[in-house]
Formats: structure tokens, sequence, C-alpha cells
């Protein structure tokens, strides 16, 4: 097990900033979402998030929708701003798709625990299904500058939900592509061609960012080499803050012990291993505080 | 006459024997414990800070999903998940009060039993400014065990936290609008000893998922709460302060401005809380305390306790 740590962070905390849609492109499926939001760079790391506020402020939408962060820049010509990647898929994305230069949009972040990295100069996967790539370029800079191998592979159902092929092949030392219907790169699941590319490369560490059974999937081929796996689940939240309590997942300890812990603020990203993937969606037997048997609650 | 500046409106309250720098506070559930909004505000600028109901074990909370968003609001399905009152009283309520902040503790119990032994705790604890009593939480598993539905078992509840909780710590009693009668209830707890009222708890609902035409949460019911309730939580507090003028009552229930706030100070509520607005917007309780103060200043009213119970004719006819 490589020895991690997570990075000093000045300043620290979120913010709460109203800011302004600098630009909004799409790009395949998705659009990609830039706002001028002065403060979130400087405290952004790797894996953290932001919560965005949909439908303005009369909206009957109160629910802030969370999104990774894709890239940040500090403060310059224009202020500094804070890039986010998603998927229309729902009435507040919607909203979000519609977004014009110069709208209001009022962000909080960032949030969460962000993506630990290797203190040593390890060979690191960096694994993302669909636009759950976004976090992991800022992640695989990161690493370069702590002389990581960085290998990418990216997954999605066809071609046009792959997000930042090209951009990979910047970041890391080799990119494989997986399309479940083989539009592009190797037909299957991002699981498929992972195994070999560990063992090719020695990979120690890796880092995911996708649907939970995705992260699964990938958690279990990395601890079956050997390695320390990274996940950056996505849970629904309604606040992102840690205050409403409704994106928990059972996490085990280093107490051995399940908790239900809140996903935004002792994740998104947990050590995979210690995520109870098949249990997600019920609070499994044993957990703190769970119903006993037998005792009415 | 010179214009009233809303810096110079006195918003001091007075809710049994808590005396209040303002009437805004959180609302239970909506806060945790006050430290991640800290982050946001100081949570000694609030009137109170309630917490997140507290219970005598530690308690997992339902399973996921939790929530769903609804027209105007949302539908929770926590379950009363959090970490017991040991843990609470070792970190959490030590945090807030070494904050100079003002905690108001809710407290939630299976039994009479539970609720007696959380209001001694509670209530021995210096710097406790009031308990809230939740008798009305719908996530539970056992729907029978909403003491607020039914008038006796809620005043027996009431009974035992009065009878348990120094004399100088005010206990409100959380009631739930999901009842025949809010008044019958309402009158009950105030008979069995309570200080004051906290209108209302979420509405019990149902959301379904379109895509699998089946209940989205993992709980099946959820509460309703944020502004799609709030005109039933003004009929509550109405209905209360009419039959029960002399009664404190908070309300609480879709606030999210300081306009919203006043229309609940006009119904009779003496504090407002500030719930599911927070999750939309984390600076909201300390931006409600603003917009209150321009509101009463705009209309030259110059001590909120001026405004509450303007809305009823009876109690404030209009001035030849």
């Amino acid at each position: 097990m490589t020895p991690v740590s997570a990075e000093a962070t000045t300043p620290r905390g979120p913010l709460q900033v109203e800011g302004e849609v600098f630009s909004i492109k799409r790009v395949g499926d998705y659009f990609h979402l830039t706002v001028v939001a002065d403060g979130i760079a400087e405290r952004a790391r790797p894996g953290s998030f932001v919560a965005l506020s949909v439908g303005g402020p009369i909206s009957g939408a109160l629910l802030r929708r969370a999104f990774s962060i894709y890239r940040v820049r500090p403060a310059g010509v224009y202020g500094g701003t804070v890039e986010i990647v998603f998927a229309a898929h729902g009435p507040g994305t919607t909203w979000m798709a519609q977004l014009s230069p110069h709208d209001p949009v009022n962000v909080v972040g960032p949030l969460g625990h962000p993506f630990a990295q290797p203190l040593e100069p390890v060979s690191c996967a960096l694994v993302g299904g669909g636009y759950g790539s976004a976090p992991l370029f800022a992640l695989a800079e990161r690493l370069r500058e702590r002389k990581c191998a960085v290998h990418m592979v990216l997954g999605a159902a066809t071609e046009s939900r792959l997000f930042g092929t090209l951009e990979a092949k910047r970041a890391a030392q080799s990119v494989t592509v997986t399309t479940v219907d083989g539009s592009v790169g190797i037909k299957g699941l991002v699981t498929d061609p992972l195994p070999a590319l560990m063992t090719r490369n020695g990979i120690e560490v890796v880092y995911s960012c996708g649907p939970m059974g995705m992260l699964r999937a990938v958690t279990e081929v990395a601890t079956a080499h050997g390695a320390w796996s990274q996940t950056a689940v996505e849970e629904s939240m309604a606040c992102g803050i840690g205050v409403c309590m409704t994106c928990v997942v059972p996490v085990v300890g280093d107490d051995n012990v399940t908790r239900m812990v809140r996903s935004c603020v002792d994740g998104p990203v947990f050590a995979g291993d210690r995520v109870r993937w098949d249990d997600i969606g019920t609070v499994p037997a044993g957990t703190h505080g769970a119903p006993r048997p037998g005792r009415p609650r | 006459m010179t214009r009233l500046r809303p810096e110079d409106v006195d918003l001091t309250t007075v809710l049994a024997d808590a005396h209040l720098d303002n009437p805004v506070m959180t609302a239970s559930g909506c806060a945790a414990s006050g430290r991640e909004l800290h982050q946001f505000f100081d949570v000694a600028e609030l009137g109170a800070v309630v917490t997140k109901s507290i219970m005598r074990d530690p308690r997992s909370g339902r399973a996921t999903p939790r929530m769903a968003e609804t027209p105007s609001g949302m539908l929770n399905s926590i379950g009363l998940q959090g970490p017991g009152i040991d843990s609470f009283l070792a970190t959490d309520l030590p945090w807030l009060l070494q904050r100079d902040a003002r905690p108001i503790v809710s407290i939630a119990g299976g039994s009479l039993g539970e609720y007696a032994e959380l209001a001694r705790r509670v209530g021995n604890t210096p710097g406790v400014a009031a308990i809230e009593v939740n008798i009305s939480c719908p996530n539970v598993e056992n729907r029978g065990l909403v003491f607020a539905c039914d008038p006796f078992q809620a005043a027996r509840v009431l009974a035992v936290v009065r009878r348990d909780t120094p004399r100088g710590v005010p206990v409100f009693a959380k009631l739930s609008p999901d009842v025949t009668s809010i008044v019958e209830v309402a009158a009950a707890v105030m008979e069995a000893g309570a200080d004051g009222l906290v209108l209302i708890n979420t509405l019990l609902g149902l959301h379904i998922d379109p895509a699998t035409l089946r209940p989205s949460l993992g709980g099946v019911t959820g509460g309703l709460s944020g502004p799609a309730v709030k005109p039933v939580a003004l009929r509550a507090v109405w209905q209360a302060t009419q039959a029960l003028p002399s009664v404190p009552v908070i309300g609480v229930g879709g606030i999210r401005t300081g306009a919203d706030a006043l229309e609940f100070l006009a119904a009779g509520a003496s504090a407002v809380q500030v719930g599911t607005a927070i999750f939309n917007d984390p600076g909201a309780p300390v931006r409600v305390i603003r917009e209150l103060r321009q509101e009463l200043a705009a209309r030259g009213i110059a001590k909120v306790s001026e405004v509450v119970g303007r809305a009823h004719p009876s109690l404030h006819p209009p001035s030849p």
C-alpha cells in the first residue's frame, strides 16, 4: 500500500459566490460550462466539487446541483473561473444548458474531500466513465508534477458520451478508450482493458469517477491487483455542504465499523475498498446505529 | 418624521424564558449542529441555532434515496440519523456554546423514558436556550409513533419533558400539521406544561419515480418541506394563536425571505425558523434577518414585537 496524503490546503473552506457565465459549449452529448466565480479556483483541489443553484433567484427548484470541478483558473483578466461538464438530463440541468454568457449563476464551493495523492512517484491509472472523466485532468496534472506515471482509461456507452479523449493524450502517458457499442476504441467496459494495463504498467493507485456500478467494478480490479483505489462517488444531494444528510453511503471506518457517511463532506472521494458497494441503497445490518432485530424503533 | 433605518429596528425577542437577539433561527434538521453553516456566516448572529433532533442512541437513519425534489420543495426521508446524546453533549453542544451561539436543542425519543432522559441531560447543560420536543417526525418506521398525531400521547410526552427539564429552560412542542385539528393538539400540550409551540413539522408525502413508476424514496414516504408548505404553516400558526393568544409560537415552513418571516410574525408567531431554504442558500438565515429589518423599517415598525399577531383582526382591531 502506498502512503498517501491529502495536500495542505490554504485558503480553506467553501465560498458562496454570485458568479457569471463566461461561456457554455456543447461537447458531444454534454455541456462545458465556465463560470466566473472569484475565490473558488484558489481553494479547489482535484476531486472537489461545486453546487449550483438552478432556475434563477425565485426558482421553485430549490436543491443545488453538484458537479465535479473540471478545471479552475485563478483570477486573471476576467477574475477566477471554475469549469464543469454536465449532461442535460433533468429540468435543472436543462435550464443550465440554456444559460448564456453574462447570466448570473450562484456557486457554492469548492466542496468535499478531494483525491488523495501519493507521496512517492508511483504509476497511476485514472478511469473515467462518461463525463466522470472531467475531474481527472486536473488530477493528472498534479500527479505528473509529482513525477507519477499517468495512464488514462475513458469509457462510455457510445462515442458522443466520451469526454476529453483528445485532452487525455496530452495529460497521460497512455490513453485507452472503451465504448459499449464499439463506436470508438475497445468495444466493452473500462474494466475490460484495466487488468492488463495495470499489470503492464505496474499500477499502484487507481483513481476513478463515474457511475456507482463502474466504481465498484474498478475497485474490484484494483483490489485484485493489490492497488490502492480512490473513487469519486455520485450520490444525489440536496445541499452539498453537509447539513441535509441525504447523500449517505455505507462506508467501513478504520475501526472496521460501517457508518452511513455523507458523500458531500466525507466524500465524494473515498478509498474504494472502504465503500460497501453491494449495500448502497440499504442500511447494512451491523451499521453504527442501525435498527437491531427484535427491537422496535 | 425621520425615516426608520433598518439597523435601528429592535429585533429582540422573548419566548417564554428565552431572550433572543432576534427572532430568526435555523429549523431542526436543516443545519446539523451549526458547524457546517459556520463556514458561511457566524452562527452567533442567529436568534438561535436549533439542532438536528438528537436521540438517546446513535441512529443510522433510513436507506437511500433519502430525498426527492418536488415543486417549490422537497421530500426527505432521513429517519433521524444522528450520533446519539453522548456524542452530542461531548462535541456538538460545546462547539456551539464556545461560539456564543444560542442553542435550542431538538430532542426525539421512541418512548416516554427516552424523552425524559434526554430532557434531563440536555436541560441540565448550562447555556441551552430552550428544548424543542420533536414529537412529529414523519420518518419513523411505525407511523403510530408520531406522538403529535394524538393529543393524549402528545400531552404525555410534553408532561414528562416539562417535569424533567429544569425551570428556566423553556420547552417547545413541535407539532405535525397532519392532524384533523392542530388546535386540539396544541391545547393538549400547553395544558401538559409546554411553554410554547413550534409550527409546523413536515407534511407526509410521496414521490413516484417516473422511470420505474415506484416510490422514489428508500423509506417510501417522506416529509414535505420548502415554500410549498408555507400556506399550511401560516394557517397552523394563525389557528393556534387565534385559539391560544397568549402562547409563544415559533413559525416554520417554507420561509425563504424576510417578507416570508414577516408574514409568519403577522400570523401570530413570535419567532421563525429557516429550514429547506438553507439547502438552496447556505446564507439564508442571516439574509432573512437582514431582510426582516428592511421590511420592518420600510413599514416604520421600530420593534419586531409590535408586528406579532397583526393579522388577527380580533386581537388587533384596526385603529379608528
